[in-house]
């Protein structure tokens, strides 16, 4: 079951935008901005440049999600995503897995080297 | 933490009228809705590029004085020689091909009244929502001999990556075997808590390979090594070892720059190679418009939105803020402060509820060798009773031991976070 909290962030939205979205668009919203906090080193919507750490983009939502539970209890060997994994409810871990699912699978494109005539060391 | 339903009746109610005024106060102007962005560093250039992603139809500049992108995080490889400049150099040509403006110039003032930017060149941006990312100035105040620019340019402090980082890396090579090497670290907090750790660490694997007989010396202005410390000392105390002299409590009085001598209140360090790192504040835009609200040297914002405490409409993100609890002044901090502040600006500008539940999350590489890396990490989620983003218990963490493993995931996370800010 979903914590009162994410019903909560949920509702509020959806009240306060004087029913002009549907709950649906920000529900995709919330679960958007849970998955950013994961695009810093996955890349942007899962999408990895060189693929390291992997890309998450167009994964199954199943296995993506036991994954991240598996990290969390402690089941799955890890550096780092043992201990991020923990900073998630069950719930949110739901919503990032269907979010990255839902993107098309894809590599991640790399920031646009220096021009050589511009560098100056 | 959670609302009870009665608070969440109160806080709804209350947020539905801040939502009507949003919207009363875009409602008159004409065109789309006008995003400026203040620097364009790892928060400005990745808030830019996520304001355009997420909503193409609000107009989006980004007004940032140099051509390049020079990153801070892997600059201390460049240091070490196990890296070079153009790795950690970058264009902003990824972000125009999004639609987003790019204005070479600096922001001269703010007027949050008219909601207008004015640039050092003369030219006027109007805004609805100005996100300032503005990075920190050193406080060169403080340390009477290093107020000239001569005197800056023989002690470098290299915190900002760009000409410092190949200037001090020219000063490295130029050291003779059995030379000194003196890095003076100020107190917390400042930009990248774990990077003075990690430069003397690369600089000893410089050091170990090129000059076998010279030595380092950490005077540091805090009372221990205040990150990864476990981590850096089985560095320095085994594959460094002799290397490394650490000395905690070594507050700057002043530097003797023709003496090459780092003056502490009760001894007097001498050096062939000076890097003093000075204490930070918010740079000098943040300090103009009134957005320094914390021990004059940082901005308080609300975490929910990012904007401003103190002038509305304004929005401030990364190192120049004033840092909640547990919360680094980072790349990946600013990187993620950038995507809280860009969702909750489309949402205002739109008449739209920001989201209440924001969530950030923090990783930070360090490299003890070239070839070897460890990391911090914390997950934070934001207090509606505290009004504050907090580490969530329980989760966060440092690697066990320092790995190669780890290595080649700083380099991902490096190529990836620059994606964020500018593919």
């Amino acid at each position: 079951m979903r914590t009162f909290r994410a019903v909560t962030a949920l509702a509020a939205a959806t009240l306060v935008a004087g029913l002009a979205l549907p709950a649906v668009a920000q529900d995709a919203n919330y679960a958007r901005s849970l998955a950013a906090t994961c695009f810093t080193c996955h890349g942007t919507d899962g999408r990895s440049v060189d693929g390291v750490p992997p890309s998450l983009a167009g994964a199954n939502k199943g296995y993506l999600l036991q994954q991240m539970k598996d990290f969390k209890a402690g089941k799955r060997p890890s550096t780092v995503m043992e201990q991020q994994a923990k900073g998630y409810t069950d719930e949110q871990l739901e919503l990032i897995a269907g979010y990255f699912a839902s993107k098309k699978a894809g590599p991640g494109t790399p920031a646009p080297r220096a021009e050589a005539a511009r560098m100056s060391y | 933490m959670k609302l009870t339903r009665r608070e969440f009746i109160k806080w709804a109610a209350a947020s539905a009228g801040t939502a009507a005024v949003a919207g009363c106060a875009t409602g008159g102007m004409g065109g789309g809705p006008k995003v400026v962005v203040i620097g364009g560093g790892y928060g400005g250039a990745t808030a830019a590029r996520y304001t355009k992603l997420w909503a193409p139809d609000i107009d989006v500049t980004l007004v940032e004085p140099n051509a390049q992108f020079i990153s801070c995080p892997i600059s201390n490889l460049v240091l070490g020689g196990n890296a070079q400049m153009q790795d950690i150099t970058m264009g902003y040509s990824g972000l125009e091909k999004h639609g987003i403006r790019i204005v070479r110039d600096s922001a001269a003032a703010i007027d949050a009244g008219r909601r207008q930017v004015r640039l050092g060149g003369g030219e006027t941006l109007a805004y609805d929502r100005l996100i300032v990312s503005p990075g920190i100035e050193f406080m060169y105040d403080r340390i009477p001999g290093l107020r000239s620019a001569q005197a800056q340019s023989r002690v470098l402090h290299s915190w900002k990556a760009g000409p410092q980082t190949a200037a001090l890396r020219k000063q490295l090579e130029s050291i003779p075997d059995g030379g000194v090497y003196v890095l003076q670290v100020p107190s917390m907090p400042y930009r990248c808590p774990p990077g003075p750790y990690e430069r003397v660490s690369l600089i000893a694997d410089y050091f170990k390979k090129a000059k076998p007989r010279s030595k380092i010396i950490v005077l540091d202005s805090n009372p221990d090594i205040v990150s990864k410390k476990g981590l850096f000392l089985a560095a320095w105390n085994g594959m460094y070892k002799g290397m490394i002299d650490y000395r905690p409590n070594s507050e700057l009085q002043d530097v003797d720059v023709s003496g090459m001598t780092v003056k502490l209140t009760f001894d007097n360090v001498k050096g062939d190679v000076l890097n003093v790192v000075p204490p930070q504040r918010a740079a000098d835009i943040a300090v103009k418009t009134g957005l320094v609200t914390a021990s004059n040297r940082w901005c308080e914002v609300n975490w929910l939105t990012c904007e401003s405490v103190a002038v509305p409409g304004v929005h401030v993100i990364g190192d120049a803020t004033q840092s909640a609890s547990g919360m680094p002044k980072s790349g990946s901090m600013a990187n993620q402060q950038a995507k809280v502040c860009a969702a909750a600006v489309i949402a205002l500008v739109k008449g739209q509820q920001p989201n209440a539940d924001p969530m950030m999350m923090n990783t930070c590489y360090s490299f003890v060798s070239g070839s070897s890396a460890m990391h911090v990490t914390s997950v934070h989620r934001y207090d509606p009773e505290k009004k504050a983003v907090l580490p969530v218990k329980g989760a966060g963490g440092v690697s066990k031991a320092a790995s190669a493993d780890e290595a080649q995931y700083a380099w991902g996370w490096a190529r990836n976070i620059w994606a964020e800010a500018l593919a």
